[in-house]
């Protein structure tokens, strides 16, 4: 007679709790301290995500999970390697956004965002990101993915009197509303043919389903897929994008951009490969085509942006993040007709790791560009070389590392593996199409680069005034190593950058280091 | 020597230049100083990295088992992705070793140069750093033996070349760096397709295993897809007409050192990946391509001259850059041509034809930018008026210099672009057993035609540049005449094209087994 209390195995559990529990102690503490004092939450906001991503390590093993209807299986937790790597990206985004923030907080936070809800919002979503790769059932998988979004909006919108702002999160709100409905519909429908919501047990009830529910588990399939398709923001689902990035706080496009979309991605690769499974034949052409349309559109997109117009630059990332997106569907896409999907998949995570470290990266730099420039527009950053190199360098890597041209090894070696996965899978019109997806990314990338090093009139002209700004970051050594040098560089930003750079250069050197996981199987 | 000790001068050469590139962009130490100026112990540091570079090339041609050059030698192999089974796998036979120098010989002599004439743009720092990476690039390009890495190295140099014309070149610059590298960035992705797909259907991408094989692992289908995907690749930066249509651009509006590197280096690694990659791993693939490869390398000979020739008319306001640049899609098709024939005679005169290339077509570079230098133009109608520059009489040394490099260019007996372009058509007038004999006689006559287009329209240019009447030779302000460092920068080009052309067996010795090894010992 098994126990009817379930015993919970809350060690497996710490990655999702440390974050959710600091969220309920950052909102009560933010009621306690004085104003003055409030830049403390977010370097508590900070040390925990960091805190929550070292207990990953004790986890390394991967056998753990918990929340199980029988002891050892039909679980609704299990950290296994899949949960543990994308938690260690979720947090880590977090992370380097809770930096990103106490940058662009501390100096006027006071009026524009409200401190204490602004880390507490942050926290629960990141609980959220972190819950959602290790969810093993249809419903936990909802609820994660509610929990991630739903603190999103209200970051969104946090700016107090941003039109933009907004507008941006009511964009964002009713879209994702419209999804998260939909898929629920969808989610009910599996219910209904199947009689379980455990991944595991679905696709073992669609193989087993009566022919009568066969077409309402497939409308269900479909329903459900398109819910998380949204998330990823992959065509035509990708709309809101641009506007709400725009519109959000950098350090919250940011999170959107690789947090939200690593909850998209986790979240189709659990149905497709766990849940979904029977019906490969469906969605894994589906993917493909989705793949083909969501780089194709991002990449035009961002190759249409104007540089002079107001906040051109993260409008650029928001569609490139669209198109780079797309790439990360191509493997799943392979998925389906591989004899071992499990292993398709790895390259989809191996490359989301390349493309958290860079992303971030270059938003960090976005996020110091933006401080001296506040309109953040492209032409903000030509000659940025001259007076700030480090960072010049770094956004130059980072964005190399994007577009897949040495010297950003690690981004060329990602690209060869998701273009190996499509033509492994015999999907040759799917690597063609990303090829010509290359080449228009390249364009936008490496005029984005150019201009960093073009010289400005305003730095030929006033003589007097070019020296004073480069003086401090051109004569001390570690101009180089990191933006700390830099003038006016705030602790928190220069951390973010020199993290990002060092682990873009790492993985250059290195590139085994996220590539494993494209050879073993994770799931 | 023995091979361990080659094998870290092979290594050495590779990383030297990059650890050179890091070192460029870092503050400059006090004590490292070579020049009074920052700017001057900048360009010092290039100077003493590439010539470092050139000693080790030179160590590792003098290490290199010359009785064996058909075997891969001064050999590391290192497992360094195993997730997509990618090896630091690093090698050079007589196929490769002439390049290499070639490639450390050029880009040291581009560093002397521009260490005492560096062209107009933002600073030595960034300028060094770019023309180290790009070393690195290419040399790695000419050592790897891992078609992954052969990407990694194909792709390493577009990123500083497009930064030395974007940044250090004439009018247009922004616009043809920009199609430069779109250009080559699709035909190597097409080629990254390819070669996927050899390594996924093959099992690996190790070069010589796959060169051993020849191509027994791969379906004639597979061979055919992967032969014409790697082939785009290569053909764009060969360049291959009708693919070529970046490379007069790049070539006018890049700095001088920037157009000898791409002439003299560049090119040469999209017809050495042809040699290295496709004849012996897809045979079945280039087998069927190879007629249509010989004709579009013919029309591209043609074509060459024949825009040459336009481009050398009075009246047409030719550019002696882009004249230059157009020449090369047409010596370019007489190496295509060599390789198309399948024949141990053609691919020999390929790579021969190749090295003569660079040589020869780097010092036009120089010469043509030294004659932009002292007039402010190349404009050809603008330098020779209506009755010629008369370079002889104003500057004699370097109209000499000049004639001797168009006239070596034109294929004289007794220099070296005599022999490549010999071998090669006699190769096309032999073909490989199983081509079509009448198509290939066809492609002989039309390539010698092209032969005497050449000529034609290199003496055009000597007859204008170089002669003219008294009046024009006397006129003032004179022009200096080689100065000193291009004197020491240009010599040992000239001084090589003369030995290669007079003694083609050092050369020849070299390729000549490890190209019948490649091609399956027939």
């Amino acid at each position: 007679m098994p126990s009817l209390v379930q015993s919970v195995d809350w060690v497996a559990l710490t990655p999702v709790v440390i974050p959710a529990a600091l969220a309920l102690a950052v909102l009560v503490a933010d009621l306690f301290l004085p104003p003055a004092r409030k830049a403390l939450l977010g370097w508590l906001t900070a040390a925990g995500l960091l805190a929550a991503g070292l207990t990953l390590i004790p986890l390394r093993d991967g056998h753990r999970s918990t929340f199980c209807q029988t002891p050892g299986a039909s679980c609704s937790y299990a950290a296994d390697h899949f949960a543990l790597v994308i938690q260690a990206l979720v947090l880590g985004g977090a992370l380097l956004t809770a930096l990103l923030s106490l940058a662009t907080g501390t100096t006027d936070a006071t009026d524009e965002l409200p401190g204490g809800e602004y880390w507490f919002l942050l926290l629960s979503s990141a609980a959220g990101g972190a819950l959602l790769p290790a969810s093993r059932d249809l419903i936990t998988l909802v609820v994660a993915l509610e929990v991630t979004t739903l603190p999103a909006f209200a970051l969104v919108a946090l700016r107090r009197g941003d039109r933009l702002a907004s507008e941006a999160a009511l964009k964002f709100f009713l879209s994702s509303v419209v999804a998260t409905a939909v898929s629920l519909l969808g989610i009910s429908f599996v219910y209904a043919a199947t009689g379980t919501v455990n991944l595991a047990g679905v696709a073992h009830g669609l193989t087993t389903a009566p022919g009568q529910l066969e077409h309402l588990a497939k409308a269900g399939v479909a329903l459900t897929l398109v819910g998380f398709a949204f998330k990823l923001a992959a065509a035509p689902f990708h709309f809101w994008v641009p506007d709400t990035y725009a519109g959000a706080p950098l350090p919250v496009a940011a999170y959107l951009s690789v947090v939200g979309k690593s909850a998209g991605f986790s979240g189709l690769i659990l149905l497709t490969v766990i849940a979904f499974r029977p019906y490969d034949d469906v969605w894994g052409p589906a993917l493909g085509v989705l793949a083909a349309l969501t780089m194709t559109v991002g990449n035009v997109g961002a190759l249409r942006q104007r540089p002079g117009a107001d906040r051109s630059a993260v409008r650029l990332l928001a569609w490139s993040s669209i198109g780079q997106a797309g790439y990360l569907l191509v493997p799943m896409a392979a998925a389906a007709s591989a004899a071992d999907p499990a292993h398709e998949i790895g390259t989809t995570v191996a490359y989301a790791l390349m493309y958290g470290v860079v992303n971030l990266g270059a938003f960090a730099v976005a996020a110091l560009v933006t401080r001296g420039a506040p309109r953040g527009r492209l032409t903000d950053y030509r000659g940025l070389y001259a007076r700030r190199p480090a960072a010049a360098l770094a956004l130059a890597f980072f964005l190399l590392c994007l577009a897949g041209l040495p010297p950003g090894v690690i981004g060329l070696f990602a690209k060869v593996a998701v273009f190996s996965s499509a033509v492994g899978a015999q999907h040759g019109w799917l690597a063609v199409i990303m090829a010509v997806n290359v080449v228009i990314a390249l364009v936008y990338y490496v005029r984005w680069t150019a201009l960093l090093f073009t010289r400005t009139e305003a730095d030929a002209a006033p003589a007097g005034l070019a020296p004073a700004a480069e003086g401090p970051s051109a004569t001390g050594p570690a101009a180089v190593q990191g933006p700390a040098a830099a003038a006016g560089t705030p602790v928190a930003l220069a951390v973010a950058i020199a993290l990002t750079a060092v682990a873009g250069i790492a993985l250059s050197g290195a590139p085994q280091l996220v590539l494993r996981y494209a050879q073993g199987t994770l799931l | 020597m023995n091979d361990t000790a080659l094998q870290y001068v092979l290594v050495a050469m590779l990383v030297l230049p990059l650890l050179g590139a890091a070192g460029a962009l870092l503050p400059i130490p006090r004590a490292l100083r070579l020049g009074r100026t920052p700017e001057r112990a900048m360009l010092g540091l290039g100077v003493l990295v590439t010539g470092l570079v050139l000693v080790l090339a030179i160590v590792l041609a003098a290490g290199f088992d010359h009785d064996h050059p058909a075997t891969m030698q001064a050999t590391t192999d290192l497992n360094w992705i195993p997730a997509l089974r990618i090896h630091l796998h690093l090698g050079v036979d007589g196929i490769s070793l002439p390049l290499l120098v070639l490639t450390a010989l050029l880009t040291f002599l581009c560093a002397l140069y521009s260490c005492f004439s560096l062209p107009k743009g933002p600073g030595p720092q960034a300028f060094v750093a770019l023309l180290l990476l790009l070393e690195t690039g290419t040399l790695a390009t000419f050592a790897v033996l891992d078609l992954m890495l052969f990407f990694l190295a194909f792709e390493t140099v577009l990123i500083p070349m497009y930064f030395l014309i974007a940044r250090w070149g004439g009018e247009g610059r922004e616009r043809s760096a920009l199609r430069f590298i779109v250009y080559t960035v699709l035909g190597s992705v097409i080629m990254l397709l390819g070669l996927l797909l050899i390594g996924v259907k093959a099992g690996t991408f190790d070069m010589v295993t796959l060169a051993t094989d020849n191509g027994s692992h791969l379906s004639h289908s597979t061979q055919l897809t992967a032969a014409l995907a790697v082939g785009l690749g290569l053909a764009v930066k060969a360049p291959m007409w009708p693919l070529h249509s970046w490379l007069p651009d790049a070539h006018t509006a890049a700095p001088t050192v920037g157009s000898v590197l791409l002439a003299g280096v560049l090119l040469k690694m999209g017809t050495y990946g042809m040699v290295r990659i496709l004849l012996p791993e897809t045979p079945g693939g280039m087998h069927t391509y190879a007629p249509y490869l010989a004709a579009f390398a013919v029309v591209g000979i043609i074509y060459g001259s024949l825009a040459c020739l336009a481009l050398a008319r009075q009246g047409n306001g030719g550019d002696l850059k882009r004249l230059i640049a157009y020449s090369s899609v047409g010596h370019m098709g007489f190496v295509l041509l060599g390789i198309a024939t399948l024949t141990a005679t053609g691919v020999n005169g390929a790579l021969f034809a190749n090295v003569a290339h660079g040589l020869i077509t780097g010092l036009l570079f120089f010469l043509v930018g030294a004659v932009k230098d002292r007039y402010g133009s190349s404009d050809l109608d603008q330098l020779a008026g209506r009755t010629g520059a008369a370079l002889y009489g104003r500057a004699p040394r370097l109209g000499g210099l000049l004639a001797f490099g168009a006239v070596a260019s034109l294929g004289l007996p007794g220099l070296a672009g005599f022999w490549g372009e010999m071998l090669a058509m006699f190769g096309s007038f032999k073909p490989a057993a199983d081509l079509s004999r009448p198509a290939y006689l066809t492609f002989t006559a039309i390539a010698a035609f092209g032969t005497l287009l050449t000529a034609a329209y290199l003496l055009t240019v000597v007859r204008r540049v170089c002669m003219g009447d008294r009046d024009t030779a006397d006129a003032t302000p004179a022009l200096a005449d080689v100065r000193g460092y291009e004197f020491a920068a240009w010599t040992p080009l000239a001084a090589l094209t003369v030995v290669a052309g007079l003694w083609p067996a050092v050369l020849l010795g070299l390729t000549e087994p490890a190209v019948r090894a490649l091609l399956g010992g027939n």
